[in-house]
């Protein structure tokens, strides 16, 4: 009996240990870009350009980029993963048709970043010809944020009580009038809030925009959607690996970086926050 | 008729067209996700094609070769990739699984309500953090640390991938093992307790048995992130296009590979859609990954039911 006592609080400290580790590397990760980064970040690093071959200066084309190019994943991915999730929770029926658009959905989100920036390079670039630029990039970065939109609309439909519907429907209101009225108030803010992690994602994501527009330095903000753009986590990449002289903008990539991970952190804060305010409202 | 049941009607009637008309546009919608993942295929499919017009594809799958560029005669083949992907793979898995399923346990079954309420989005933040910043870290940090801590000159190897790529898998691991251990029945560990067993037996011969399928299918979805993932390897493991010697030398995956040369490359020739062929080969295998996943979860749910 004894040995067995020993052994469970052996096995659970051995756990304890694993989940150590988690949050050690969560810390690390946090902690060496924080204190690194926060040396480099200041109002001129924000609002300046690059500047003397990208050693001096700030990164304020790079967030411009970024801005952007999330706007147009925005624009792609939010009206249309809300309108499939419509349609797989409100409209369709069970069959052959939805096991394949189910099936398309979790695949899509296990397709590797890099396939996707392939693919845009091929359709965006090639066959649409609308040339590496931001719309390109975005459209791209769209398509990838898809799944992950699909899948958080679809949760937020879901806690929508049926009799909500069935009121309405009883009423003599047609399905969209039901949908319009009585479905979609209730779950575009749930719907928003998963929408807003998986932009944050596109937001920080590399490898699509690689080869769709983001461009190692411009020395102007792009003027329409159709220029090249500088990206954060691009201009990270390059500073990282593929400026001439990297051990001397160390620094300016610690300060990318930080300000990168702040980016994503806020917008998924937002989210997280969000979320449990509906939760507690639902439960009230 | 008088005029205004005619009105009624007709309102009637065109709110019933719309209704048809709506339907139809989400019906679109919701085949966009099909069109993209076939038109994924199709697309990376028909721009690999030409490619094969001057290389053979069994030279393509079994050469030990890449070397697009070479002024003598250019070769393609990607077993140098392929084993090097496969390396940096095995080497995250072997650090993720254990640290993954673990944790995913201390949350099911050890932590409290509330220290779990507040562990699980933390655990979710690691999948927060841009790949690119994990990457930077693995130049910068981890790479001088195994660097020292082997007496090598250069800490970008496999190794410092297959750390990186345990703290990209870890994530998914953890989540998704953690619904499988909780959505494992009540009854299966009040039965096991009450016949004496402890929580730490009841964990590991009950529970764990109990949600295998959910967490196989958990860390092949993990190697499906670990083998797809692009810049971290593409920062990290040095990419040296030889056949890789052993864990602390440098590799090159199929993903980096393809960032590497697609922006150097000129477009539509051989060599463009080599990196095409490049693409439908790391298409094709994650697919299946997450094919076989998706099965053994899709059991799994109909077990638990």
């Amino acid at each position: 009996m004894k040995k067995n006592k020993i052994q469970e609080i052996l096995g659970f400290n051995i756990l304890r240990l694993c989940t150590g580790f988690v949050l050690l590397f969560l810390i690390i990760i946090f902690w060496d870009i924080a204190t690194k980064g926060i040396g480099s970040v200041n109002w001129e690093f924000l609002t300046a350009a690059p500047s003397k071959g990208m050693t001096e200066g700030g990164i304020f084309p790079a967030i411009v980029g970024t801005f952007l190019v999330t706007v147009i994943t925005a624009v792609l991915a939010i009206p249309l993963g809300m309108a499939c999730a419509i349609y797989l929770n409100e409209y369709a029926k069970d069959g052959t048709l939805i096991r394949l658009i189910r099936m398309s959905i979790r695949n899509l989100s296990g397709v590797p970043s890099i396939v996707y920036g392939l693919f845009g390079v091929v359709l965006f670039v090639q066959l649409i010809k609308i040339d590496t630029s931001i719309l390109a990039a975005g459209l791209t970065l769209g398509l990838m944020t898809l799944p992950w939109t699909i899948t958080a609309s679809e949760e937020a439909l879901k806690s929508v009580p049926k009799s909500y519907r069935e009121g309405s429907l009883a009423l003599g209101a047609t399905k969209w009038q039901t949908i319009r009225t009585n479905v979609l108030p209730y779950s575009i803010p749930g719907m928003l809030t998963g929408t807003i992690l998986g932009l944050a994602r596109a937001a920080g994501e590399t490898a699509p925009i690689l080869f769709t527009g983001a461009a190692f330095f411009l020395p102007f903000l792009p003027k329409s959607l159709s220029d090249q753009f500088m990206a954060l986590p691009y201009h990270l990449y390059i500073m990282s690996t593929q400026h001439h002289d990297i051990a001397r903008v160390r620094p300016l990539a610690y300060g990318t970086a930080l300000v990168l991970v702040s980016l994503v952190f806020c917008m998924n804060f937002i989210a997280i926050v969000l979320r449990y305010k509906l939760r507690k409202v639902r439960l009230e | 008729m008088s005029s205004q049941s005619f009105c009624k009607k007709k309102r009637m009637l065109s709110s019933a067209i719309e209704d048809r008309i709506i339907h139809g546009v989400f019906l679109v919608c919701g085949l966009v996700t099909v069109i993209v993942l076939f038109g994924i295929f199709g697309l990376l499919f028909f721009t690999s094609f030409p490619a094969f017009e001057e290389i053979h594809v069994t030279e393509f799958l079994t050469g030990f070769d890449w070397n697009p560029t070479s002024y003598v005669k250019e070769v393609y083949g990607i077993v140098p990739m392929l084993v090097s992907t496969f390396m940096v793979t095995l080497g995250s898995l072997l650090i993720a699984i254990p640290i993954g399923i673990g944790t995913a346990a201390y949350l099911s079954d050890v932590a409290s309500p509330r220290v779990r309420e507040i562990l699980k989005p933390v655990v979710e933040m690691l999948a927060a953090v841009p790949s690119v910043v994990i990457g930077f870290l693995g130049i910068v940090l981890v790479g001088p640390a195994i660097a020292k801590f082997f007496n090598i000159s250069n800490g970008l190897n496999a190794v410092n991938g297959s750390i990186l790529l345990a703290v990209m898998a870890l994530p998914t691991i953890v989540s998704i093992s953690e619904d499988a251990l909780s959505s494992v029945p009540a009854s299966y560990e009040q039965a096991s307790l009450a016949l004496g067993a402890t929580r730490w037996q009841t964990v590991i011969r009950v529970k764990l048995p109990a949600a295998l399928s959910g967490v196989i299918a958990a860390c092949m979805l993990g190697m499906g992130r670990a083998i797809g993932e692009t810049m971290t390897v593409l920062m990290a493991t040095g990419c040296a296009p030889a056949m890789p010697k052993s864990f602390l030398g440098p590799v090159r995956t199929l993903t980096s590979s393809i960032a590497i040369e697609l922006g150097e490359v000129a477009y539509n020739t051989t060599h463009y859609y080599a990196l095409f062929a490049l693409g439908l080969v790391l298409f094709v295998i994650t697919f299946i990954i997450n094919m076989i996943s998706d099965i053994i979860l899709h059991r799994y749910e109909k077990v638990s039911r």
